[in-house]
């Protein structure tokens, strides 16, 4: 056996484990996830499995209004909570890019937060987020406003999740934060020389600087607030009114719950389809608005 | 945003500078401001824990609670599962993804491009659509009520991202120690061993460190596969706590300080590998 040969034999016994697992766990239940959305499969009764085609998927988004609202309000959660975390964050990492001393501190206790997210964090904040005796409200009346009722409300339990995950604000800042730290300080005397004022130097030069990193936080983010499940199951099991019904607590419910395989597998695709849309939508515009030539050695 | 944020660190003038440090450092103690509440609660006497306007420090500790939160429900128990799940996923997480990564890195092999080309779109999809046949899977052999199908996985493959940023890490040594080794008659494994390993720790406790994290605080993992109360981990154990007691605001937090301790001493340990991975990588947790 030739020596190409061998190492093309080893590289593949490497990669065995791998290969087992993307087939069996990745690949294989994307196609049985695809198969299985066309029928009506239950986990109560598997031999009265039928073939339905497109059923699942037009009662998803016809007939189905737990779907959609499942929809909207996990959309009205993601845009929030990326919305606030591509704002606070950059808003965070300028500050922190000004010469600001003891910086591993405060890389520390901002990135804590997102390190540890989880029940136990969600319990935190349903302990904060109580309206009689929480820290939330406590905070509201020191201020002189009126408390509210928080997850217990249609109108501010989504808010209330999203302040949650602003409290997760310092990741981002400091991925934009090194980023910043790698533009070299000569871009900007030669545009204060040019006469740009701040406001230009802001525009013309740190913002297409950091447009790289805000796509990838961008499409990071919306996948990951899309998939919120852990939080809702144990703050307001997507309560009240089905006001906090996160899409992936949803899909958990009709399969775990109401054992309706079929029709949870069509959920998992139509979310799957969504996030891949938005994904390809982000990447399309991205020539548009990203600046890729970012890298100060060409500076 | 204030001049010195425009300017970069050298141009920033003494105020905006002033003002950055003011509002950063508020902001940090704004962030911690969650942990004080949790920490005071979890002190605190049943009677004083709704008393308005707010005590922050309680009259009298009560030290007791973290001791009664843990006979409540059988916390110990739980957090034996947790580490009984944990380890081994650490483990294999580190070794499936290292012996991957390699291969990608270093090794020529027809299809190697289009097979990282897969790991790379596995990065991209979201776990909930393998989710439902993945049970059927585990199901159908058997596994469901044991441990199996939450360790398993991390043996086969590791994860995708991790796959990814052990490559990254993998391509920055020198491929001419590689060649030294090969002539000295080592095959690829022990290469691997070796000479990669040991100037990868950086990269190896990144895995290592999120890894664990990621699988203490995992919940629907352990929501869906485990059936028998005993076998529970911590956050499940937690969140059955929560059904049981949620009134008793007090032990909830003891229980949930406990439960948070061994991930918050992890990222302590492991904070520059953490903090640096996510500046490397922009992964999430």
């Amino acid at each position: 056996m030739n020596a190409a040969r061998k190492e093309a034999l080893i590289a593949y016994g490497f990669l065995s484990p791998w290969g087992i697992g993307f087939l069996g766990l990745t690949a294989g239940p994307m196609v049985a996830s695809l198969i299985l959305s066309f029928t009506d499969y239950n986990l109560l009764d598997a031999a009265g499995t039928d073939w339905v085609g497109l059923t699942n998927y037009r009662r998803a988004l016809t007939e189905d209004p737990l779907a959609w609202q499942a929809l909207r309000v996990t959309t009205y959660y993601a845009v929030l909570a990326v919305g606030l975390d591509l704002a606070g964050g950059l808003a965070l990492a300028f500050l922190l890019n000004t010469g600001v001393r003891a910086i591993g501190v405060l890389r520390t206790v901002y990135y804590l937060p997102a390190a540890i997210s989880g029940v136990a964090v969600s319990l935190l904040w349903l302990w904060i987020f109580q309206p009689d005796s929480g820290l939330a409200n406590a905070i509201l009346r020191l201020v002189g406003l009126p408390g509210v009722r928080w997850v217990y409300s249609t109108e501010w339990v989504i808010p209330a999740f999203v302040l949650m995950s602003v409290w997760g604000v310092g990741r981002s800042a400091f991925i934009y934060l090194a980023i910043l730290q790698r533009i070299p300080t000569n871009l900007y005397e030669a545009a204060a020389v040019d006469g740009a004022g701040p406001v230009r130097r802001f525009a013309r030069l740190t913002l297409p600087l950091v447009t790289p990193a805000i796509l990838l936080n961008l499409v990071l983010g919306v996948i990951g607030r899309f998939q919120i499940f852990t939080e809702g199951f144990v703050i307001s099991q997507g309560g009240p009114a089905n006001a906090s019904l996160f899409y992936v607590l949803y899909l958990y419910r009709n399969a775990f719950d109401y054992f309706r395989v079929g029709y949870a597998s069509a959920l998992a695709w139509t979310l799957f389809t969504i996030l891949l849309a938005l994904t390809l939508a982000v990447f399309w515009t991205s020539p548009r608005w990203v600046y890729y030539d970012a890298d100060p050695r060409r500076g | 945003m204030g001049a010195g944020a425009v300017l970069g660190p050298r141009a920033t003038g003494r105020w905006p500078r002033r003002v950055a440090a003011l509002v950063t450092v508020t902001g940090a103690v704004v962030v911690l401001i969650p942990f004080a509440w949790m920490l005071s609660t979890s002190l605190k006497p049943e009677s004083e824990v709704f008393r308005t306007p707010i005590e922050w420090v309680p009259t009298s500790p009560r030290f007791e609670n973290y001791a009664e939160a843990t006979t409540l429900v059988p916390f110990w128990r739980y957090l034996l599962n947790s580490v009984i799940v944990v380890v081994p996923v650490a483990i294999g997480t580190v070794v499936s993804s290292s012996a991957a990564a390699y291969a990608f890195a270093r090794m020529r092999a027809p299809g190697l491009r289009w097979l990282f080309f897969l790991v790379l779109a596995a990065i991209m999809l979201p776990g909930e659509v393998t989710l439902v046949p993945t049970f059927l899977l585990f199901n159908s052999l058997g596994w469901v009520g044991t441990y199996l199908p939450l360790i398993v996985p991390a043996w086969l493959g590791g994860g995708a991202f991790n796959i990814f940023l052990l490559r990254q890490y993998f391509l920055t040594i020198p491929p001419e120690q590689d060649e030294a080794a090969r002539l000295d008659g080592h095959g690829f494994g022990s290469i691997l061993l070796r000479v990669v390993i040991p100037q990868s720790w950086p990269a190896i406790s990144v895995v290592a460190a999120f890894e664990f994290v990621h699988t203490w605080n995992d919940f629907l993992g352990p929501l869906v596969y485990l059936t028998h109360q005993d076998q529970y981990t911590l956050p499940v154990g937690l969140s059955f706590f929560k059904d049981l007691y949620n009134t008793q605001w007090a032990h909830l937090m003891a229980a949930s300080v406990l439960a948070l301790l061994p991930a918050i001493i992890v990222f302590f340990l492991a904070q520059r590998a953490f903090t640096e991975g996510i500046v490397l990588t922009g992964r999430r947790g």
